[in-house]
């Protein structure tokens, strides 16, 4: 049949036609607008709709962003402006600019500014070998752009040279230990707490001091006692040094060596403290004691210890079956009817303990979910190793377990953080409710009521953005699985 | 510390927990401080300005307080307290008196176990509506929506009053003041409600002030005073009798601006008692001899404070109305300094 076939065919092409262009309907942005937006007639309904309701909300909330108007002094004055313009809306963000401090620091002394700005530029400073342990790079990047930070906001506060020669001169020192010695910032995050409590309340010195004594009873009992008493004996005592420590010698200790020495900063009392100052006190101090609570206690439900077992269980489920607002009530009323007339036992630090105990139930949960994921055959390598319960839970059980629920802890850190704005139920100024209540009581600011929301949800997003982003670097970094 | 002062304390919390209630005046005078519960931020009545200074009419009050019970009107530290924190705060301590735009009914004299010492303030609960809704009185507000804030007694008020002239009204439930002011503005409701102070402290902001007008009906009774513990009778004579003095002050003409002179050379007996010139009027209280006429000094008398914080010439413009001298019509009636 071939033979026929050559005889009838007069032309037999032997060059490849020129690939031609798709049709328009299969090609660019038709083909995805069809695929994706029109693909049928129902498809293509929605997308209207959905065109028709974005044009509704953006056409009211793009004209108020666009006038926005950064000078006014006064809602009235701003509403006059706009009107004097002949425009019908705009954002009046004269109120942020005028109320800016308020936001960030509450009633903070304002020529005390410098205290908690050096505190946070040194909370980055701490927190970079928990985050980025030993990286050169990483610890130097960040102390260096704390120092920027702090030495800019000093310099935009117009703050004096000599003072700024000091917080700068701590800091580029911080940066410089960074580059040489990475590994050693952990000495920076161990004294953080003491020293960030120093200069943010202020006063003598000495308490910090000598409440860091306490912990150093812990570690000298379990250098020394470890030999006698093993591991878990020898925290154990010390730790029950530190508590009589703490009780019974501690508050004598340090009024008297404030008596022979009296050095310190200018005592801010806690009612000053507000905005995000106050947010991120609650929220980094909450969080980083709510990690090893939570561990603990998640450890202390998969106890065969009774005891050790059944207070775990109660404390989580108590703390998580009861309203975080209920705690905060708790917090700040219920304690001052058990405490005797007088004593001032600090509403934030109250309203911090019960933050990270709600935050620790969660966690423990979270963190037993991560251990019970962990194949069996994991825990009973560890036994056939010959490893005791602790070595076995720091050095196979727990990484694994954590690197597993990296997720549901960012996710409860990030919960954690935004419920610091509910301390204004209990009268605290939190920026989102407590602030902008007292701005608008200022009858220059009654009646505004989109730009606080606005400005303090914007401000919120940045930093559990950045929470998220961080957990999802940690998580790329620890996968050691090869899907 | 303060966790081991927490420790310690809770294992004798229990034995001494009953003796609060005994002699605020001496735990003021020994810390040298007064704490003062407030609000968390009401316009011309307490709130902090962009300095941190709080303001307002019964911040004023505060003010002499700390004037007359420690000599110096700025050893008064103010304690924010919310609708829900306010009376746990004082019945737990955390304050030495309340003055917190706090309604006096007797379930809070007597279940609460509060005295409320004066009535610095007489509100009572009003409407505001549009002006175009050609409304002139609250009687004619059949069928309106009204936004309302919501666990206040004026929720309580609100269908009282509807009840009992056979209205019907939907309600449209708010948080809080602004909430409220945004939703009235934006239509979602006829009429808003409140106290006439805070209507008209609303209606200064609004961005017509002009088109929205304030129904004359008031339809309750809102006695604001300053309130302390039950029990402890002294402290509540000192937070009373400052508050008269600042009363009588008005009654007499004595301003903060002349209240030195008036002292040095007027004749009238109760002035020159009130001022400490003569008897000891303060002694019978504890306090100085010259104790109310350093709280006169501090703020100012009542009319003072009225007109500087919610008065005629400040953007809220309340009217004295309720709150007039008894001599002028009004409620605001002192004892005699005898």
């Amino acid at each position: 049949m071939s033979d026929t076939h050559a005889q009838t065919v007069r032309f037999v092409r032997d060059t490849m036609l020129p690939a031609a262009t798709a049709p328009v309907g299969e090609r660019g942005a038709v083909k995805w607008l069809r695929e994706n937006l029109f693909a049928g007639p129902w498809n293509s309904a929605l997308t209207i709709l959905a065109i028709f309701v974005l044009y509704q909300a953006l056409s009211s909330i793009i004209p108020w962003l666009l006038n926005s108007m950064w000078n006014a002094g006064s809602l009235s004055e701003c509403r006059e402006i706009l009107a004097a313009k002949g425009d019908t809306s705009g954002a009046c963000w004269g109120v942020i600019r005028t109320r800016w401090h308020q936001y960030m620091f509450g009633f903070y002394p304002p020529d005390l500014y410098w205290r908690p700005l050096l505190a946070f530029g040194l909370l980055f400073i701490a927190l970079s070998p928990v985050l980025y342990y030993g990286s050169r790079q990483a610890a130097t990047a960040i102390a260096g752009a704390a120092t920027a930070f702090v030495l800019l906001a000093l310099l935009g506060l117009g703050e004096g040279a000599g003072r700024l020669a000091v917080v700068g001169g701590v800091l580029l020192a911080l940066t410089a230990l960074a580059w040489v010695a990475p590994k050693k910032l952990v000495w920076v995050t161990a004294l953080y707490a003491p020293v960030c409590f120093l200069l943010l309340w202020g006063g003598s010195v000495w308490s910090p001091v000598v409440a860091l004594l306490g912990f150093g009873l812990i570690v000298a009992a379990y250098i020394w006692g470890q030999g006698v008493l093993g591991t878990v004996g020898s925290v154990g005592a010390g730790i029950v040094l530190a508590v009589l420590f703490w009780i019974y010698i501690d508050v004598p200790l340090a009024i008297a060596l404030s008596a022979v020495v009296p050095i310190g900063l200018q005592p801010v009392a806690s009612n000053e403290f507000g905005g995000f100052l106050l947010a991120i006190i609650i929220g980094v101090t909450a969080i980083s004691f709510s990690l090893p609570l939570g561990i603990l206690l998640a450890l202390g439900r998969q106890s065969n210890l009774f005891i050790v077992k059944t207070l775990s269980v109660g404390f989580i489920e108590f703390i998580r079956g009861v309203p975080l607002i209920t705690l905060l009530f708790t917090a700040s009323l219920l304690l001052q009817y058990f405490l005797p007339p007088g004593t001032n036992f600090d509403i934030i630090l109250r309203v911090i303990i019960l933050v990270t105990f709600f935050a620790a139930a969660y966690l423990a949960e979270v963190i037993r979910g991560g251990l019970a994921a962990l194949p069996r055959g994991q825990y009973e390598a560890a036994d056939a190793l010959g490893l005791d319960y602790w070595q076995a839970q720091r050095l196979i059980i727990l990484p694994q377990a954590l690197k597993i629920s990296i997720p549901g802890i960012v996710s409860t850190f990030i919960g954690l953080f935004k419920d610091t704005t509910l301390v204004s139920f209990v009268g605290l100024m939190d920026p989102l409710r407590g602030v902008t209540q007292i701005v608008r009581a200022d009858l220059d600011w009654k009646g505004i009521y989109w730009e606080p929301y606005v400005f303090v949800g914007a401000l919120f997003f940045v930093m559990c953005y950045g929470m998220s982003q961080y957990s999802q670097y940690l998580e790329r970094k620890l996968r050691t699985d090869h899907r | 510390m303060k966790r081991s002062v927490f420790f310690g304390a809770l294992t004798v919390a229990g034995l001494a927990a009953g003796a609060s209630a005994a002699a605020t005046l001496d735990e003021v005078k020994a810390r040298g401080e007064l704490i003062c519960g407030s609000n968390t931020g009401l316009a011309g009545f307490g709130a902090p300005d962009a300095s941190g200074n709080w303001q307002g009419f019964d911040v004023a009050l505060c003010k002499a307080l700390g004037a007359s019970v420690l000599g110096d009107a700025t050893k008064v530290r103010f304690v924010p307290t919310t609708g829900e924190t306010r009376f746990t705060a004082l019945a737990s301590g955390e304050v030495d008196v309340l003055i917190r735009n706090s309604t006096w009914t007797l379930t809070r004299d007597t279940e609460l176990a509060f005295d409320f010492v004066a009535v610095n303030y007489y509100d009572g609960q009003g409407f505001m509506v549009k002006r175009d809704l050609g409304v002139s009185s609250a009687k004619e507000l059949d069928g309106a929506t009204v936004c309302i804030q919501t666990g206040t007694t004026t929720e309580l008020n609100l269908a009282d009053f509807f009840k009992s002239n056979n209205m019907t009204y939907t309600p449209v439930n708010v948080a809080d003041d602004s909430e409220a002011q945004r939703q009235y503005l934006a239509g979602a409701c006829d009429a808003y409600t409140t106290d006439a102070s805070g209507l008209a402290a609303s209606r200064a902001t609004m961005p017509d002030p002009g088109s929205h007008v304030i129904l004359p009906e008031i339809i309750s009774k809102e006695p604001l005073g300053p309130v302390v513990r039950h029990g402890d009778n002294n402290w509540g004579d000192v937070v009373r009798w400052t508050y008269y003095a600042l009363l009588t002050a008005e009654e007499k003409g004595i301003t903060a601006a002349n209240v030195e002179e008036v002292a040095a050379s007027s004749t009238d007996p109760e002035v020159r008692r009130l001022l400490g010139v003569e008897g000891d009027m303060g002694a019978k209280l504890g306090l100085d001899p010259d104790a109310f006429k350093r709280a006169i000094a501090a703020v100012g008398n009542y009319g003072e404070v009225f007109e500087a914080n919610v008065g005629e010439a400040t953007p809220i413009g309340l009217a004295r109305g309720l709150n007039a001298l008894w001599t002028q019509g009004g409620l605001q009636y002192a004892p005699p300094f005898r």
